[in-house]
């Protein structure tokens, strides 16, 4: 018989240095595609099982993990991007164009880094309204909405500070017009628009700043918070379905009968 | 004391394990979750993720490839355009600044709205999440009316002309809800019969969210006149 390319997978995950990197080792049972998700640094943050109609397409629309995908992108393309960029007045926008005309392939990095970013505002909103409309912000699940709450605000910083970057018309005047919003805020408005720009209109200081913040602190904030809401829908119990009828189900604590919940299995 | 009840191990992996609550006072007990069909998430899930990911990959490609990203000229301080408009996510709030103080529309709205999005799960009335009008429905359907009555007066007052069709359209399909039942003839009845306050609040928000960013995106030209999306200024 013909080897398939699944046996010599199978091979491959049987070789010494295969097992030497993943732990959990070889093997089709239970036990093995557990430990697999177990035993992985970066896996063990999700559950080892999950409810088999919460990966129906209708139950999220995968928008979750889409917007994790984007943003998956968006480090890729961005470092790339910061080999060839200098956050600096007026070489930035030089570099822009030569990432433009000059580096190869460049323009098609900058064309996927701005689209995912735009795609990936857009998915979290729809993120939220979707988690929102299935009513997954309830208990135990309230903190892992905040939480939700905060990186979406993350991301229309990381997006908002990206958008100065290029140092072009477009990004002098919308960074411009949205700091003016600051100076609104009574008393301390002139103290935040400065300290947002480090000076008081969007000049040289305002792109460093806004450099660090996209590419160092804020990107650092997001991938803590990534994992911290990954990890909680874990601990939260995995994925909220509706257990029954909303106008049904009474919040235990203002029911004069005790309601008996028994969780769903905390899995590691 | 001994035990009366033996701890048992099941050593099914394919099971989840049951959880045993002990009731000690006399009270009925109300089972809401039952057992449910799990899967392995390696590979279940993970082959799904990666097939998700790389039709977004694909679709983000395709699109790069397509449409290049604006870049415009250097920027100048001393030359302003017209219109200067923020990036499209902002424009619902910059449209908002054309019509309230700077102080209402850039501050006080989007600080409510992050507020009221960060509370949302501390409040029983939403986890309870019951349809608005199940309960003291001729004291609501009043509320209703004076609350949509004077959002509009206040909208028109101030001349955001743009966001009344969202909040009548809500009005109304509330008023709906209002006369109807978990024992309405239609599906659609029932369906707004059982949405609570929550609910109305979010849709009326999204509405005059998408509403306000597409007329700042499109429908903005110089000096913030209202101009048609294929008028060229």
């Amino acid at each position: 018989m013909p080897k398939t390319l699944a046996n010599y997978f199978d091979e491959l995950r049987q070789t010494r240095i295969w097992r030497s990197v993943f732990r959990s080792g070889s093997g089709t049972s239970t036990l093995h595609r557990s430990l697999a998700i177990q035993q992985n640094v970066f896996l063990h943050l999700f559950s080892t099982k999950v409810r088999k109609r919460m990966m129906s397409f209708s139950a999220t629309w995968y928008l979750g993990t889409l917007t994790f995908g984007t943003f998956l992108i968006l480090v890729l393309t961005g470092v790339l991007l910061m080999l060839y960029y200098h956050p600096s007045v007026p070489q930035a926008y030089a570099d822009t164009k030569d990432l433009q005309f000059v580096v190869s392939s460049g323009m098609f990095l900058r064309n996927l880094h701005r689209w995912s970013a735009h795609a990936m505002v857009f998915l979290v909103f729809a993120h939220m309204f979707k988690v929102f409309y299935r009513g997954a912000y309830r208990p135990p699940r309230e903190f892992n909405w905040v939480i939700g709450v905060v990186l979406l605000l993350i991301t229309l910083l990381l997006s908002y500070t990206g958008y100065l970057l290029p140092w072009d018309q477009l990004a002098f005047w919308a960074i411009t017009v949205g700091s003016n919003i600051a100076l609104a805020v009574p008393l301390l408005g002139q103290k935040i628009h400065f300290l947002l720009l480090g000076g008081n209109a969007v000049n040289a200081n305002a792109l460093l700043r806004f450099y660090v913040l996209h590419c160092v602190t804020l990107p650092l904030a997001a991938v803590v918070l990534i994992a911290v809401h990954f990890w909680r829908i874990r601990k939260d119990g995995g994925l909220y379905v509706h257990q029954s009828e909303p106008a049904r189900a009474k919040a235990a604590a203002d029911s004069a009968t005790a309601q008996v919940e028994i969780p769903k299995p905390e899995a590691k | 004391m001994d035990k009366d009840f033996v701890a048992g191990v099941d050593s099914n992996a394919k099971k989840s394990p049951r959880r045993v609550a002990f009731i000690t006072r006399r009270t009925s007990a109300a089972v809401r979750v039952t057992d449910e069909e799990q899967v392995q998430t390696y590979p279940e899930l993970l082959f799904r993720v990666a097939v998700a990911l790389e039709i977004l990959c694909i679709a983000l490609v395709i699109t790069a490839l397509l449409f290049n990203a604006p870049l415009e000229g250097l920027a100048d301080p001393s030359h302003t355009p017209n219109p200067a408009k923020a990036p499209w996510y902002f424009l619902g709030l910059q449209e908002l600044l054309h019509y309230f103080p700077p102080v209402v529309a850039g501050v006080l709205a989007p600080g409510l709205v992050v507020m009221a999005l960060f509370v949302i799960p501390y409040f029983n009335i939403n986890i309870e999440a019951e349809g608005l009008f199940l309960k003291d429905r001729k004291r609501r359907l009043t509320i209703l009316a004076t609350v949509a009555i004077a959002l509009t007066v206040f909208l028109l007052i101030f001349d955001v002309y743009v966001a009344i069709p969202g909040t009548l359209i809500i009005a109304a399909l509330m008023a709906i809800a209002a006369y109807s039942s978990p024992q309405s003839p239609s599906s659609f009845q029932r369906y707004l019969a059982a949405k609570p306050l929550s609910f109305w609040i979010m849709t009326w928000f999204l509405i005059e969210l998408v509403v306000l960013t597409a007329v700042g995106t499109f429908f903005r030209g110089p000096g913030w006149s209202f101009v048609l999306p294929w008028q060229s200024y």
